[in-house]
């Protein structure tokens, strides 16, 4: 389990942003979570209550949005969400494809205060 | 009072990915090609690591190795039998190896002396598949104990790989390993992969993976 310390790296990127913006505290953090992320959400929303004590972030809440695996399929010539991780096929014609266009992102998109 | 809202486009890792890249530069640089051993606990990743570094050596190549632990100095002490310098990486619990601890167990080595730099990833199918350490090549092992379906639990991992070793093939058979089976679910998850099987204590497919490696590096490095 990595969260605590990938929790941490958020507070920090986060309570920079904050200082920098001249906010004395953070009311939610906005983050944006690939399906390939390799970071489980529930554990992330744990380990963030933990990493934010005694910061400029206590108390705040963390706003996940989850980004599905997005590929692009060279037979139909198109994006295709895929419903799974398991499979990279495109769901429409199943052709294999690893032309990774979303889904690996663990990215803060925004502060609210 | 309408929230304040302050508009971010940052990276969670992008401290790690920084540092990574500086690696990368550095390695291409001094010509050494490096790969990073990604497997569960107990696949055999040291013992295949210490046929590989003496095998590379036998046939003139300057191998190195970098190994991750949570608490322990074993495995180094292992590998530094084949004769190649070795170095432990002790995470004191840390689940994964970060660029950094890469680049300060680096201190004191010249990279250019060195054909290939291996790294040992701290066992672990989850963790690691999130921290770029500069690496080459990313190895995914499984062993054949392990069954058929790890690729399809650990898909974020597999996912990232860019060749798969199945290892301890000599107990396929025991263990009623189906090898099409787990190559299909390999490949399910992770198409274009290339798939190799080993057994480092009978010796089995370590010409094979040996000729991969040394054709793997001599398609990256410039020389």
């Amino acid at each position: 389990m990595h969260e605590l310390s990938i929790a941490y790296s958020i507070v920090q990127a986060a309570d920079q942003a904050a200082v920098e913006a001249n906010i004395p505290h953070v009311d939610a953090v906005h983050l944006v979570l690939g399906a390939l992320s390799g970071v489980v959400k529930e554990a992330l929303l744990f380990s963030y209550d933990i990493a934010t004590q005694g910061t400029r972030l206590e108390g705040s809440r963390l706003e996940i949005r989850e980004n599905p695996v997005v590929v692009y399929c060279s037979t139909c010539q198109k994006e295709q969400t895929l419903p799974t991780i398991q499979r990279f096929r495109c769901p429409t014609c199943d052709t294999p494809c690893m032309d990774i266009r979303q889904g690996k992102e663990l990215e803060i998109v925004g502060l609210e205060a | 009072m309408k929230p304040q809202l302050v508009e971010l486009r940052t990276s969670v890792l992008s401290k790690n990915d920084h540092l990574a890249q500086q690696l990368r530069d550095r390695f291409a640089q001094a010509g050494v090609y490096v790969m990073n051993w990604v497997s569960s606990p107990g696949s055999g990743k040291t013992a295949l690591l210490e046929a590989t570094l003496t095998h590379l050596r036998e046939r003139g190549f300057r191998v190195a190795a970098l190994v991750g632990d949570l608490a322990t100095e074993n495995d180094a002490l292992r590998l530094q039998r084949s004769g190649a310098p070795v170095r432990q990486i002790i995470t004191a619990g840390i689940c994964h190896l970060e660029a950094n601890m890469v680049s300060v167990h680096l201190e004191g080595w010249t990279l250019a002396d060195y054909d290939f730099l291996f790294i040992e990833n701290v066992g672990n199918l989850v963790c690691p598949s999130s921290y770029d350490l500069g690496e080459n090549c990313r190895v995914v092992l499984m062993s054949v104990t392990e069954g058929e379906d790890k690729p399809l639990k650990y898909p974020t991992m597999f996912n990232s790989a860019d060749v798969v070793v199945m290892t301890k093939i000599d107990l396929a058979e025991a263990c009623e390993f189906d090898r099409e089976t787990a190559r299909a679910n390999i490949h399910e998850v992770c198409h274009d992969v290339q798939i190799t099987e080993t057994s480092a204590k009978r010796g089995m497919g370590l010409e094979t993976w040996i000729d991969y490696l040394v054709n793997s590096r001599h398609a990256a490095v410039n020389e």
